[in-house]
């Protein structure tokens, strides 16, 4: 198995460590619950170093990336991120994305650690000779700091004048910064974008400064200062799924179009010229309502937690999907879940009530509006 | 961290705490520990009866399911209820708050398969 430049972090500290997508990463230090909660209320860390960073680089790279990604990363200006997805030559999604202008000529695309050398070896083919294509996701490190106080735990890393630009950054938006931690000057890029529906940032970081950032976070700085503590993978998949966010291999397939999915909105068809997929999304997205998959959010009213595979049907009715991510919600208190479903049953309106098969039980459940935790929410103010 | 001494244990982490021909019936430290929080528990009707080594229910945490497998047979006398609000004391106390069952004992037999504390830390070692 894979490891990140952490791993022995995770040990001293103490975490479990799971196989995920061949890397050997924390599942959770004290308990998912309480590590999500911290997050929610206050601020986290998070190791990321197992995702993978594809620079694409020179005068043409954003023309280059619109025809290899189906959003339109060239008109990104500098300092903007943007979410977005490849896909195959049928429309089907080969992962989802995160694309930062980081330079006037630079951008920076982060892919899911299952897919970062397909990712990688796809950008470099349809990319070609028009940029330069370099997968520098070994030597490169990935810490998130998430959560309400995530600003102020972010800045203590900088100096006074650049703390506030990183502080200044708006949701989405980038800088090429230099961090001063224990005397030592680290590169660094700062992004305010997340994966747990909370205020935050992601910086990527080169792999052997990865311990001295990891240990100035959570460090206590100044008195009052924000503390951060280290959250594993177990409640990143529950802040995310609260947030409605979709995970690869769960919501995300190569037998789904970014439509099937209620992603359509990411595919920019009017780009000037082609781009990889556009045949099979173009008929797609003109197909009609009725056609191909629904992603829809549930709540669980029933007894029984549903998970991925659970079959979701008709109350008393026939099959019409399945599960593709379902907990507990610690915010909420109650079990939640996204399904994938034959868009020629619905429409499933909010509020429609549907069955989950949990351990050969129908147990009910009701279409809901997703996120099921809007942004910034802390689940003791809601009902 | 040493298993209470009074009781006797499956190899699928259950405990079983005997008095007369009425058990009770539960997770273990270790397998709660394993488990994370938990947050839903699944078990049969008062009335029901189970199964040594047949499952007989499912444990919820907030990452995963477990089946749950009955260290002795029996009819079911009870079940803990409060853990459908309290789902959290199978973590905080896997030998007290946390029971899952009481049970009338089918065949007092079958308490000789199962193990004593230092044969189940031995095993969980």
């Amino acid at each position: 198995m894979r490891r990140t430049a952490l791993h022995d972090e995770h040990l001293r500290l103490g975490a479990r460590m799971v196989d995920f997508a061949g890397w050997e990463m924390p599942v959770q230090y004290v308990g998912v619950i309480e590590e999500h909660q911290t997050v929610r209320a206050n601020v986290g860390i998070f190791d990321l170093g197992h995702m993978g960073e594809i620079w694409v680089r020179g005068p043409h790279a954003g023309a280059a990336l619109d025809r290899a990604l189906v959003s339109l990363p060239s008109a990104l200006k500098l300092g903007r991120a943007q979410y977005s997805i490849i896909v195959n030559d049928a429309g089907g999604v080969v992962d989802d994305l995160l694309v930062y202008r980081v330079a006037d000529e630079e951008w920076l695309v982060v892919a899911n650690a299952s897919n970062r050398a397909r990712v990688a070896t796809l950008l470099a083919q349809r990319i070609g000779a028009s940029a330069s294509v370099s997968d520098e996701s070994d030597a490169t490190a990935m810490i998130a700091v998430q959560g309400p106080r995530s600003s102020d735990a972010v800045a203590a890393l900088f100096e006074p004048e650049e703390a506030d630009a990183v502080r200044a950054l708006g949701n989405y938006a980038c800088r090429r910064s230099v961090a001063l931690v224990s005397g030592s000057r680290i590169p660094l890029v700062v992004a305010r974008t997340g994966y747990t529906g909370e205020d935050g940032f992601e910086c990527y970081l080169p792999a052997d400064s990865a311990t001295t950032v990891w240990r100035a976070l959570l460090t206590p700085g100044k008195p009052g200062a924000p503390l951060p503590h280290p959250i594993g993978l177990g409640a990143r998949d529950t802040l995310r799924l609260e947030a409605g966010m979709p995970l690869f291999g769960n919501e995300l397939r190569e037998d789904l179009t970014p439509f099937d999915v209620g992603l359509g909105r990411i595919v920019r068809f009017n780009k000037g010229e082609g781009f990889v997929g556009d045949a099979a999304l173009t008929a797609r997205s003109t197909a009609g309502a009725q056609v191909g998959r629904v992603l829809i959010g549930l709540k669980i009213t029933g007894r029984g937690i549903a998970r991925h595979g659970h079959g979701v049907h008709l109350p008393g009715g026939s099959l019409i999907g399945h599960i593709t991510s379902g907990t507990h919600s610690p915010t909420l208190g109650f079990p939640i879940a996204l399904a994938d479903l034959v868009a020629s049953a619905g429409p499933y309106p909010l509020g429609t009530s549907l069955e989950v098969l949990i351990r050969e039980e129908r147990v009910a459940a009701v279409v809901t509006g997703v996120p099921f935790v809007p942004k910034g929410v802390i689940g003791t103010e809601r009902t | 961290m040493s298993s209470p001494v009074e009781l006797r244990y499956s190899k699928e982490h259950e405990w079983v705490r005997v008095q007369g021909d009425v058990a009770v019936i539960g997770i273990t430290a270790h397998a709660a520990n394993e488990l994370g929080d938990v947050v839903f528990v699944d078990l049969p009707q008062v009335g029901g009866t189970i199964k040594q080594f047949a499952v007989f229910g499912a444990v919820e945490s907030v990452k995963a399911v477990s089946d749950l497998f009955s260290p002795i047979s029996g009819s079911v006398i009870a079940r803990n209820e409060a853990l459908s609000t309290a789902p959290e004391s199978i973590n905080a106390d896997p030998y007290g708050s946390g029971w899952l069952l009481e049970i009338r004992l089918g065949d007092p037999t079958e308490l000789d398969l199962l193990l004593d504390a230092a044969g189940y830390d031995k095993l969980t070692a």
